[in-house]
């Protein structure tokens, strides 16, 4: 096992971590500002994806695809936010699980009908395919790197928006004493409405970059959902810098665990049993992880319990 | 005042009359959705335990689920096969009995909910949905990539377990036991909700420092209570798998989680009969939606959507009008 190897396998994971991120940023918003779980965050991210092949079948580009996945997850995200979502901001949590699992069965199904069942594929920008070379002599897909790029910059964006701006200011008043702010004369729901389409517009963003790498298929938000509340648990609800944080955590263990458990049971196991050992434990070590978390800290790394 | 009794009454006896009147007019596919009705009800009773008396939302109850179902192909599957169990540390065999299985099948739901829920009853709220959510999530994960039973394809298993005295086989045979033991479970949950411990276990749902302060520890009574609905829920996936012959990580799935608790809402959280009148409106709607159009999913996502909503309480909510025990 090369230094290089493990270095590109980091990289994957940063990529991963921070795509990760995109979704979790907008699930820990919502919960933070609104006290909503979300399980539809993962069919906006599905949204995105699919209107970004789309556009991109249709016009050929893939950056008019990309504006198209942040326009038409913003608007899903504020549509389902208007018609549905405001109704279960004063319910309690069972509600709101329920209400968003009949969202997902809805999107899903929905996008199976206009769609099919075959999975769409989308390209990588000719300007963005191929690898390079990168200091060391490492080959490494541009495009991912380019994904590391914008997922960083989107995070700095959001610290930038959260800390700096009069919105930001907004959404932290929202957090903490939403009646105060609304008696001080804010638009709450328009906040909210602003915050949802916010969120959706980072999942939808996350899905058609991804989608670019993966296949763009009906559930394809799903497994990418449970990630991302595996990463606001181990960063703390409502915490973008804990979301950043543990996106990273989990996109790293993740990737690396895959890749180094196998060869670490191969030291002392035949190879057939340590691949299919190492396997397995490698899918399960992002939620070992999680549980120790929680029995250091229960409110996440970040959080505020 | 009083209509609830008379509801669940009618509920059950309808459950009863459906498949007796399918066996007169020959339609063992309605006996077997039948079954299916109480078989799912049973695993809803499981979760009404941690959710409507305990108030823990589980969003991984497929885990618990599916634990009962592979404990089934784990112990059935070596007959099948002509081998041992296990060779060491003592040589054993599997087993084609359904006793022993639901005994098996409890046990691992047991252990299972056991280890789960003293990590996940650490936290409580939002956080207690999504753990119990990535927890069952680790389970598919790895019941997909451990390649001994079946992996993503799952097991099969040739011919149903047997039952002393009992052609399981025959489906109204088979019903018969899953209801038997859907009542016995419908029992349990009754005669828990009214003992000490279960109104213990209300005072820790509705002000858990005033439980403390009298002295009892909700973190203990929560994790006993999820505990036996792990368990239950369990034994529900034991006879799942065996109404179908056959497991695979789609029972561990976090959809099956979702059914769950859908189901259990339907009926209305807390209700005793709730998950019995939940699975029979659940398995008719998929059943009739999916007779209309081969994008059910889609309206039945919608009609969900109608009864949180505007219906709040469930069908038995509805029908008996008053709110009860549920806060």
């Amino acid at each position: 096992m090369s230094a290089m190897l493990l270095i590109e396998q980091a990289l994957n994971g940063l990529q991963y971590g921070v795509m990760l991120f995109l979704m979790a940023a907008g699930l820990t918003l919502v919960f933070g500002v609104m006290g909503l779980i979300n399980l539809a965050h993962g069919s906006l991210y599905m949204v995105g994806a699919f209107a970004c092949a789309g556009v991109a079948a249709a016009t050929g580009s893939f950056w008019l695809g990309l504006a198209a996945s942040l326009a038409a997850a913003a608007a899903a995200g504020a549509i389902v936010e208007l018609t549905v979502i405001r109704r279960l901001y004063a319910r309690d949590h069972l509600d709101q699980v329920l209400a968003t699992f009949a969202l997902i069965l809805v999107f899903s199904e929905g996008t199976r009908w206009l769609f099919g069942s075959f999975p769409l594929y989308l390209d990588i920008p000719a300007a963005l395919a191929g690898p390079i070379t990168l200091p060391g002599g490492i080959e490494y897909p541009l495009y991912r790197l380019v994904l590391i790029g914008i997922g960083l910059a989107v995070a700095a964006g959001l610290f930038w928006l959260i800390g700096a701006t009069r919105l930001g200011v907004r959404i932290r008043a929202g957090e903490a004493d939403r009646e105060m702010i609304a008696a001080l004369g804010v638009d709450i729901s328009r906040l909210y409405t602003i915050v949802f389409a916010l969120g959706a517009a980072l999942a939808g963003l996350a899905g058609a970059l991804v989608g670019a790498l993966q296949s763009v298929q009906v559930g394809m938000g799903e497994p990418v959902l449970i990630l991302a509340f595996v990463v606001i648990v181990i960063g703390g609800i409502g915490s973008i810098k804990g979301a950043l944080v543990g996106a990273i955590l989990v996109g790293l263990t993740d990737t690396l665990g895959r890749f180094l458990l196998p060869a670490a049971f191969g030291t002392f196991l035949p190879p057939s049993e340590a691949t299919s050992i190492g396997a397995a434990l490698a899918s399960m070590l992002i939620y070992i992880l999680m549980a120790a978390i929680l029995v250091i800290r229960p409110g996440g790394l970040y959080g505020r319990v | 005042m009083r209509r609830e009794p008379l509801i669940n009454l009618v509920i059950i006896l309808l459950l009863l009359a459906v498949p007796l009147t399918a066996q007169a007019m020959d339609e063992p596919f309605i006996v077997t959705l039948a079954t299916k009705v109480a078989i799912l009800a049973l695993a809803g009773v499981g979760l009404n335990i941690a959710l409507g008396l305990g108030g823990m939302v589980s969003l991984g109850h497929a885990a618990f689920f599916g634990i009962g179902g592979y404990m089934m192909a784990v112990l059935a599957a070596p007959v099948q096969a002509y081998e041992p169990l296990m060779t060491w540390p003592i040589e054993l065999a599997g087993t084609k009995s359904m006793p022993l299985i639901w005994l098996g099948a409890v046990i691992a739901g047991a252990l299972g909910a056991l280890a789960i829920g003293a990590l996940s009853l650490r936290t409580s709220g939002v956080y207690f949905i999504m753990i119990t959510l990535a927890f069952g999530q680790m389970l598919y994960y790895f019941a997909i990539s451990w390649p001994a039973y079946g992996g993503e394809d799952g097991i099969a298993i040739y011919v149903r377990n047997g039952f002393p005295g009992l052609n399981t086989l025959d489906p109204l045979q088979f019903f018969a036991l899953a209801y038997a033991v859907l009542l016995l479970a419908l029992l349990l949950a009754h005669r828990l909700g009214a003992s000490p411990f279960g109104l213990a276990l209300a005072g820790a749902r509705q002000a858990p420092a005033r439980v403390a302060a009298l002295g009892i520890r909700p973190y203990s009574l929560k994790l006993t209570a999820f505990v036996l609905s792990g368990a239950v829920t369990a034994l529900a996936g034991a006879l799942y798998a065996d109404l179908n012959r056959f497991v695979s990580p789609s029972m561990l799935s976090w959809h099956t989680s979702g059914e769950i608790m859908v189901l259990v809402i339907l009926g209305g959280v807390g209700r005793l009969f709730g998950p019995v009148a939940g699975a029979a409106l659940y398995i008719l709607l998929e059943h009739l939606l999916g007779g209309i159009s081969e994008h059910w999913q889609f309206f039945l996502g919608l009609i969900l959507l109608g009864i949180v909503l505007f219906a709040r309480g469930g069908l038995i909510g509805t029908l008996a009008g008053r709110e009860v025990a549920h806060d």
